[in-house]
């Protein structure tokens, strides 16, 4: 009971956190019906299946189409913890201590050729998603590890049964990829909904021209009466930033979900002025460094350091929050949430020293004392896209310029970027990094750090037990305090005292768009709310 | 006959002499009858001079980044204002001169030479050499100079050596087949065979009686990809496959933030347009002159 | 000359096996894979079994023999396979983009040749004049203007110049439409990219007709007739005009085939959905099948026009044949 209470006022904090972060607000008149919505795409989907893609450029133009079991609230949407019901009844009390969810269905649920979406439906989607056949990829699977069988003992009943009782469970659940598909349809062809669209969300396909736009019109049998708003929507691809921007600027598109870059927020509204409105959000993606522990000097704990005392954050935050997506002071913990770290417990990090000239001369001595000598060279690798690699990059060699270091870039596409990285080897010196989920979920999040033979994505090559150690006591405890204390000690190790791997700066979300758009809300997540059910055209 | 052969070797004699006269003359030619060709190479040469005394004129660190200072239009400080990082757009053009310079030089040179000395060659040997030889050369001409030059940087990375691979591979067979034109025709003239009679070997026929004899073309490809090989550096990095920040490269300098705040700050896409497109014209001018002082077909008067 | 061209027709054989060999090639240097990128890119959790799965359906785990051979097959069979990327047939996707670059480079050849043609005989009759002067000026100018430069100021000139104008900033449309179903908005669109690279095109052919032109005004018989009413006594020596716009033709043939694939860069500025923004595309997405078709199409098109060239240089002047 302590628990959830607990849960509920995090949740209400940090939404009401959220909430002030985002400047405009949005006026409570009533909804209007009609219109296009013509928004920008910054990337296009490679198939249509979201169970195995893991992109962004997926969600935008796709999930209008589908509904989900579950998902974040759409009225709520800042909040991390808040899940409402999308296809079921009510959200479920879980039996069994904890290891038996059971979903009703609602009765009035349609796929657009006009058959009913049932529990059968969700448990073969579920299946799919959590017990993929051979040779059907399945991107989120290992999310999943705690199910142990999934089944529809009706048309109006979906049940989940799990190993264990978990907390990781319903938030994965909510995952904007999860779209519900037929049964009918995967049992013809596990592989249907990778060339095919049917779903039963606020809109029908109607047309996808590959490189140019995809198309939606309302879907008038949607089962939340009232809704969709708009008549339909018109997405535009385009992968360059400057065509996006000028998209918004003449008019083009109203709006584009993933974020512009400050400058060109203010640009925009020195341009545009009551036409635009900005909303703002920090963002659950952060750049992260990963030196590499198999490459000399950098095995050594001080050369770490070093490095990440180099770093002025606070001076930093102020400066590319004018030009570049990142603003946000954090540790490993999205900011603001209340599992991160204090203000006063960040000053004491190493790299977050409110004087940086103090913290660049600690630098210097660990160097020379571990023997590192002025002027030496090192190449920082990173990835081929100007916001806010490049641009975060550019600014990191320019403070470990003035500790001494000479640091060359070493940029690649972003195949052969996550070649490099993926590779356990000690082809790169220092590597940029990034992490960016969905979800908020500090707990699952933090996973990455863990030793090599635990996380996958620990691209700074380190086995240290202690941190794994952590990590299990951290996830083992139901008490927020415990938690509390656990991350403290966690991120002290990681960031400080081994400084295995460093966070540079958490990105910040900001959509311009047209004032006309209305009913949409900014999240943390560029990946959650946008079925474009709840956004309406004030012409 | 053996008449026309001690003429034919006199011939062969007189040819290693003609390379000296045939470059002073050049010169000659370009200073008095070319004054366009005159002028560019001045530009150039001013381009060498801001190249080798950057951080004498530059007036700031090219690559230190002043927060302070994001976006200031030109003004008495900055000559030519600030890109996004604060940083003086005049000291970084003079520094991009080093790269231009570098990259237009190195890879036009390497690629003209060794399409020159493969051109010759693959004249002087013929047969299935030369078939063998010009089918590879055909393949490498079926692609576009811009696809070759981003498949090689795809494969070996960015950064100034890889740009500068990646420009000189597609130069050579471009070079080796015009010299291979020029040199077929004098593999006919008798004193080849003459001076092979005389018992030279082919290194020696190939450096002293054919080389100086498609000088003409060679020296007219080298300036024409010089101007080239600028061009598609900054292409490349325009694409982001180039030369990679913080290095000062023309054509970095006009990738993302550039096009971005094209409206809000022009003067960022401006001025590294203008030092690329002024430095492609110097090269094409004087290449121009080169070509008409090298070429007797083309020759004005 | 049937034999000259069948042995032209046969020549072309092993250089487009040759292209076909190294693009192959040239494709699996680089590093990484389509379906890591596809799955890493996100900077969000997935499950390496994923990885597998999608590595083993695009025929990555196969040998390269292997997986060259299948190709070749498709090939020979004019089967282009899957998009690795999209998994749509690649010639679907090629199609798609191919109506929007043959529009571009057709509108540039003719913006091209009507600048080139009369600024070109007006060079090389007034030459050494400050028209001469003038015109080379402006020819060089468009060789050392890159064309992206040239497509950055033009968007900003559009966008500054309609703000001021008109009040409300105005660019070209994002979006390609046929000219069949809206010729007003498709040309309003792609007029822009054809300015710009008809600029630097038509640089190249007015030097071209300029050097040509001087080359027969050299001849013995023109010179007679230099002073006044030059250009009526070319126009009468049909001979003379033949032989100096062969080459213009030439070159203007040889530019029209490279603009099919070459628009790489003017592409990417003006975001049109072409071949050669395809081209960037699906290297960067490692989807081999597409990039292979696609340059095979670009490599193509060079060789034919190459070969049309040859045969008709042979057909005017027979000693070529015999070589």
């Amino acid at each position: 009971m302590r628990h959830a209470s607990m849960r509920t006022a995090l949740a209400l904090g940090l939404a009401a956190a959220l909430a002030l972060a985002g400047f405009a607000t949005t006026a409570a008149a009533a909804p209007k019906k009609g219109g296009i919505l013509k928004y920008i795409i910054p990337a296009e989907p490679p198939s249509y299946d979201g169970h195995r893609e893991t992109t962004f450029g997926l969600v935008h133009p796709i999930a209008p189409f589908y509904s989900l079991l579950i998902r974040v609230n759409p009225d709520n949407p800042a909040s991390p913890t808040d899940f409402v019901c999308d296809v079921c009844a009510e959200m479920p009390k879980p039996t069994d201590g904890g290891k038996k969810y059971a979903f009703k269905i609602r009765k009035d649920v349609k796929f657009w050729d006009g058959q009913p979406l049932t529990a059968k439906d969700v448990a073969a989607t579920w299946s799919k998603i959590v017990f993929p056949p051979k040779g059907v990829a399945s991107a989120r699977k290992g999310q999943f590890h705690m199910v142990s069988k999934i089944s529809a003992p009706d048309d109006e009943t979906a049940v989940f049964e799990l190993k264990f009782p978990s907390g990781a469970f319903l938030p994965a659940l909510a995952a904007p990829y999860n779209f519900l598909y037929s049964a009918k349809k995967l049992a013809q062809d596990m592989h249907w909904y990778e060339k095919n669209i049917l779903g039963s969300g606020p809109f029908k396909f109607k047309q996808h021209q590959a490189g140019a736009f995809i198309e939606g019109e309302r879907n008038p049998d949607y089962f939340f009466k009232g809704a969709p708003y708009l008549d339909g929507f018109h997405g535009i691809f385009s992968s360059k930033l400057a065509v996006r921007v000028n998209a918004i600027r003449s008019g083009q598109a109203y709006i584009e979900f993933r974020g512009f870059p400050p400058s060109h927020r203010d640009d925009l509204k020195k341009a545009l002025g009551d036409k635009l409105t900005v909303q703002e959000s920090d963002w659950n993606c952060s750049l992260m460094i990963a030196p590499n522990h198999l490459k000399k000097p950098f095995d050594d704990p001080r050369v770490r350091r070093a490095l990440t005392l180099a770093v002025d954050r606070w001076g930093g935050s102020q400066y590319l929050s004018k030009t570049a997506i990142v603003k946000t002071v954090g540790g490993v913990v999205f900011p603001g949430h209340p599992l991160a770290a204090k203000k006063a417990e960040l000053d004491k990090i190493a790299g977050y020293w409110p004087d940086i000239e103090k913290s660049r001369a600690e630098a210097k001595r660990l160097l020379k004392e571990a023997g590192v000598k002025e002027g030496f060279e090192f190449t920082l690798h990173n990835r081929g896209v100007d916001q806010p690699y490049k641009i975060v990059g550019t600014w990191l060699i320019d403070q470990w310029r003035q500790v001494g270091f000479k640091v060359k870039q070493w940029v690649q596409p972003t195949g052969p970027f996550y070649k490099v990285l993926r590779s356990r080897s000690p082809q790169y010196d220092v590597s940029m990094d990034f992490n960016c989920q969905a979800v908020v979920n500090p707990l699952a999040d933090v996973f990455k750090f863990l030793s090599t033979d635990r996380s996958g994505s620990n691209h700074a090559n380190y086995t240290d037990r202690k941190v794994d150690e952590l990590f299990d006591k951290m996830n083992r405890t139901g008490d927020i305090e415990e938690q509390q204390k656990f991350m403290r000690e966690f991120e002290r190790r990681i960031l400080d005292e081994q400084a295995h791997y460093f966070i540079t700066l958490w990105w910040y979300r900001i959509i311009p768009h047209r004032s006309s758009v209305k009913g949409w809300k900014i999240s943390p997540s560029h990946y959650l709310n946008q079925d474009l059910s709840n956004i309406w055209l004030e012409e | 006959m053996v008449e026309l052969r001690s003429e034919a070797i006199a011939a062969a004699k007189e040819e290693e002499d003609t390379p000296r006269r045939f470059l002073r003359e050049a010169v000659r030619d370009l200073v008095f009858r070319k004054p366009l060709g005159a002028a560019g190479l001045a530009i150039i040469l001013l381009m060498i001079a801001m190249a080798l005394l950057a951080p004498v004129i530059a007036p700031y660190n090219p690559v230190a980044n002043v927060y302070e200072k994001i976006h200031q239009p030109p003004s008495v400080e900055n000559w030519l204002g600030t890109d996004q990082f604060g940083r003086d757009i005049l000291s970084r053009i003079i520094y991009g001169a080093r790269t231009a310079l570098l990259v237009g030089f190195v890879s036009s040179l390497v690629g003209a030479t060794l399409g020159l000395v493969l051109g010759v060659a693959s004249a002087y040997f013929g047969g299935r050499f030369d078939l063998v030889f010009q089918r590879v050369m055909d393949v490498f001409m079926a692609f576009p100079l811009i696809i070759m030059a981003l498949a090689v940087v795809s494969i070996f990375g960015t950064g100034v050596q890889n740009v500068i691979l990646a420009i000189t591979i597609p130069i050579i067979p471009r070079c080796a087949r015009v010299v291979r034109a020029s040199a077929l025709a004098i593999r006919e003239i008798p004193y080849v065979d003459a001076a092979r009679a005389m018992g030279f070997g082919h290194g020696r026929i190939i450096l002293r009686h054919m080389v100086p004899n498609v000088m003409a073309p060679y020296l007219i490809m080298l300036t024409s990809f010089m101007a080239q090989a600028i061009l598609l550096e900054a292409s490349l990095s325009y694409l982001g496959l180039g030369v990679q920040e913080p290095v000062p490269a023309w054509g970095l300098m006009l990738q993302g933030g550039a096009e971005e705040y094209a409206e809000s700050a022009p003067w960022i896409a401006i001025f590294p347009g203008l030092a690329i497109s002024l430095s492609v014209f110097a090269f094409n001018l004087f290449g121009d002159a080169v070509r008409d002082a090298l070429d007797p077909r083309l020759r004005s008067d | 000359m049937h034999k000259y061209i069948i042995k032209r027709t046969l020549l072309m054989i092993p250089t487009l096996f040759g292209a076909a060999v190294l693009v192959f090639v040239l494709l699996r240097l680089i590093p990484g894979d389509t379906c890591e990128l596809r799955l890493a890119g996100s900077g969000a959790y997935f499950d390496e079994s994923a990885l597998k799965i999608c590595r083993e359906q695009a025929g990555l785990n196969e040998p390269m023999a292997v997986q060259f051979a299948r190709w070749m097959w498709g090939v020979v069979r004019f089967d282009f396979g899957y998009s690795m990327w999209t998994g749509r047939p690649v010639t679907e996707e090629i199609a798609l983009r191919f109506q929007l670059s043959l529009q571009v480079a057709i509108m540039a050849t003719i913006t091209a040749t009507i600048l080139a043609i009369p600024l070109g005989a007006i060079s090389a009759v007034k030459q050494n004049t400050w028209v001469d002067y003038v015109t080379r000026g402006f020819s060089i100018a468009g060789l050392a203007m890159p064309a992206f430069w040239l497509g950055i100021l033009i968007i900003l000139g559009l966008l500054i110049s309609t703000q001021r104008f008109l009040g409300e900033p105005w660019m070209p449309p994002l979006e390609y439409i046929p000219l069949w179903e809206d010729p007003g908005r498709n040309l309003i669109q792609l007029i822009w990219p054809a300015l710009a690279t008809g600029y630097r095109f038509s640089a190249v052919a007015t030097r071209m007709t300029r050097s040509a032109l001087l080359e027969v005004l050299r001849e013995d018989y023109v010179r007679t007739a230099r002073a006044k009413g030059l250009i009526e006594k070319l126009i009468m020596r049909r001979h003379a005009l033949k032989n100096a716009l062969l080459p213009v033709a030439t070159v203007i043939g040889l530019e029209f085939a490279f603009l099919i694939g070459g628009l790489v860069v003017t592409e990417q500025v003006f975001n049109l959905n072409g071949v050669g923004k395809l081209f960037v595309e699906a290297v960067g997405n490692h989807d081999y099948t597409l990039t292979q078709a696609l340059v095979m199409l670009v490599a193509l098109v060079f060789i034919l026009t190459n070969f049309v060239i040859d045969i008709l240089y042979a057909w005017l002047d027979p000693r070529i044949r015999y070589r």
